[in-house]
Order: structure tokens, then C-alpha cells, then sequence
């Protein structure tokens, strides 16, 4: 699915200048609602959120390695997203 | 103190929804997630409106809390209920803040509005009416709470507890990554603070690790608990949740909650400040 949009937010919304983690979580194909934690390149709990009621998510953090971790009700998943520059955005799809 | 004095569970407050005698209170960092549903009969205090003086950066004063608290229909006698978002952050904060104007009867529901959501309990709009009561506060226990001057004062002296995250604690971020990184005007700590993030004392579904596990952890960061704490964050609620751990959970005496916390010392004047990883 390379190069398929994500489902994040819409990106406009973002403030300008934040380096922003943002996706979706889904669960067989539809949106999900729960939590995402966002875990540093050691593994440190860093923010969490809960999704919006399509599953979205938002994180401003900074470049770098991240952990990103899905908490739904029965289930969770990681991802991991690496963030190139100060400033960029990375958008991230989890499938739990 | 034991747990089961300070905390309790999911099936707890399940069985306990429609019991008088008791308050159950939301309190979240977003103060719009009761609107959207919430537990039933639980009723709302909303950290920035309800807790905060309106003009000074300061708490509401004692008659203040006790017209906020006859408003809401809480008693002195009414056990208060406190979850929230957030890993209980809010609620945590709202916990140390009850406890500073001397409300003895309240507990923390453990893992807050997450567990309960993780749990699929039952969530509804609807607002409950409490009727009023005539509240008497206390003159706050400033034993639990610090200021400016003892955060300074504390530096090589007691144990400074900084539980931002290590991102935070070194000065990469000025705030948690959920939030907009703004607020105070330098980032980095206190010198000789220890950095042991909140979220070291909560299980992944927001509940507290157990007492062993707690009592681990700040032996292995080599917090020696014989001397007094001062814990800290950004705004001082993260840290209310450590307050509340060493605290209520493990007992310890003469442990603080810094509430100015790093959005004012990162903005004091002439104060010492450290960069870098924990050491």
C-alpha cells in the first residue's frame, strides 16, 4: 500500500511548524475508537491519546524513532515510525 | 494505609452507581470528554473552570472550594469517586487537590475512564442532578503542596521526583507530544532532580502497578524515601499521580506536589537549570 493515504486527520489542521506523528487505527478494515500511546526510540512511554470517533490520532513530537501502540478494547498493535526532520509529517496506518 | 483505603476498582464502582452516599466525579484534561458521555451518574469538575482562580495563577481559595463542592452536591461525609483521562492524570491532581482542603473521604477509581472504556462499560449522556449542600473546607495542608522557594531550596538537599517524560526531562520537549510545545521559556530540570516518569507506575490499561513493583522502582532510581520529596511535572498534575503514589500508595511521609511545576521554574529568573539525560 505504498504511497495510500493513511487516514490521519486532515493535515491542514496541523500547527504550523510541529513535527506531528498522525494516522488511524482499524480493526478488519473499519475504524476503530480507542487509545494510542506514543513510546520513544527507547521504548519510554512519551503521550497517549484517545482516537477520535473515526479512529484518528495526533502526536506533535520531535525527529526521530517512535513507537506507536494501539489500545482497543480486546487488542493491541505497534507500529514504528521514523521521523526524518524537525518539522516533517509521518502518517501512520495501524491495523489491530 | 492500604489500598483498598485510596482506590477502587471497575466492578466496584459498577456495583456502586446508583448509591447516594457517594460522589463519582469526572475530572479530564480535556474538559469536553464528560459532554460526550461519561459514567452514569457521574457528575463533572472541570480542572480549568472549577479549580483555578480566574485571574492570579492560583488555586481557588477555601470558600471557594466549599461553594464549588455545595454546588456539586458533595457532602463532607460523601464519599468522592475521582477517574479521568488520561491515565487518571486530572483525577490524580484532583485527588492531592481534595486531600489539600481537607476532604479525607475520597478514592481514585484505578485505571480511570481508559479501563473503563478498555472494559466496554457502560457510558451515557445523560447529566445527574445532586442536590445541594452547605460544604466546609479546611485551611489548605500546605504539608502536601510546594512552592517556588522549597523546589529551590530542595536542590542537593531532598529528593526532586521529575516525572515528565525523558524527552521533556532533557530538554528536547517543552510538553507532552499530544499537546502544542509551548509554555514555559527554557526547557531542561532542576539540578539533581531524578527523572522516573509517571507512566513507570501504570500498567498499560492505566491501573497502578502493584505495591512491590512501586517500591522496586524507586529503590532501583535510588530515590532514598527516608528523606522528604518533592515531585514535579508541568502543570503538576502528572506529578499529583506520583504524589499519590508515594503518598497514599506506599505511605510515605513528607512528600510534596510542586503544582507550579516546570512552566514556572523553566520561566524563573536566575534559577539553576540542568540539560540532559537523567544520570
Amino acid at each position: 500500500m505504498c504511497g495510500a493515504k493513511a487516514g490521519g486527520p486532515d493535515a491542514s489542521t496541523i500547527k504550523p511548524g510541529e513535527t506531528t506523528i498522525q494516522g488511524q487505527v482499524t480493526k478488519d478494515g473499519e475504524p476503530v475508537t480507542g487509545y494510542v500511546r506514543l513510546l520513544d526510540s527507547t521504548g519510554e512511554f512519551t503521550a497517549e491519546v484517545p482516537t477520535s470517533a473515526t479512529g484518528q490520532f495526533r502526536f506533535y513530537a520531535a525527529e526521530g524513532t517512535w513507537t506507536v501502540r494501539a489500545l482497543i478494547p480486546g487488542g493491541t498493535a505497534d507500529r514504528t515510525v521514523v521521523v526524518a526532520e524537525k518539522g516533517a509529517l509521518a502518517e501512520v496506518a495501524i491495523a489491530v | 494505609m492500604s489500598r483498598s483505603d485510596v482506590l477502587v476498582d471497575a466492578d466496584w464502582v459498577q456495583d456502586n452507581l446508583d448509591n447516594p452516599e457517594i460522589a463519582i466525579v469526572e475530572v479530564d484534561e480535556d474538559t469536553s470528554a464528560y459532554e460526550k458521555n461519561h459514567i452514569r451518574n457521574a457528575i463533572r469538575i472541570d480542572w480549568t473552570k472549577d479549580l483555578q482562580d480566574p485571574v492570579r495563577r492560583d488555586f481557588i481559595d477555601q470558600e471557594g472550594f466549599e461553594k464549588l463542592l455545595s454546588a456539586k452536591g458533595i457532602a463532607n461525609d460523601t464519599l468522592v469517586i475521582l477517574y479521568g483521562g488520561n491515565n487518571n492524570w486530572f483525577a490524580s491532581y484532583a485527588y492531592w487537590y481534595f486531600k489539600l482542603y481537607g476532604h479525607e473521604n475520597v478514592k481514585l477509581l484505578d485505571g480511570g475512564r481508559k479501563k473503563w472504556e478498555l472494559d466496554a462499560r457502560e457510558l451515557v449522556e445523560e447529566v445527574p442532578a445532586r442536590p445541594e449542600t452547605t460544604y466546609k473546607a479546611k485551611p489548605q495542608n500546605t504539608a502536601i503542596r510546594a512552592f517556588r522557594d522549597d523546589v529551590v531550596a530542595a536542590i542537593g538537599a531532598q529528593n526532586l521526583v521529575d516525572v515528565r517524560s525523558p524527552d521533556e526531562f532533557s530538554g528536547k520537549l517543552l510538553a507532552p507530544a499530544h499537546l502544542p510545545q509551548e509554555q514555559s521559556q527554557r526547557p531542561g530540570h532542576v539540578p539533581t532532580a531524578r527523572n522516573i516518569p509517571w507512566s513507570k507506575n501504570a500498567n498499560d490499561d492505566g491501573t497502578f502497578k502493584s505495591d512491590d513493583e512501586l517500591k522496586e522502582l524507586y529503590a532501583e532510581e535510588q530515590v532514598d524515601l527516608a528523606k522528604d520529596t518533592i515531585a514535579y511535572c508541568r502543570i503538576g498534575e502528572r506529578s499529583a499521580l506520583t504524589w499519590f503514589v508515594l503518598h497514599e500508595l506506599l505511605g510515605v511521609e513528607n512528600v510534596k506536589n510542586y503544582d507550579g511545576s516546570w512552566t514556572e521554574y523553566g520561566s524563573l529568573v536566575g534559577v539553576p537549570i540542568e540539560l540532559g539525560a537523567n544520570k
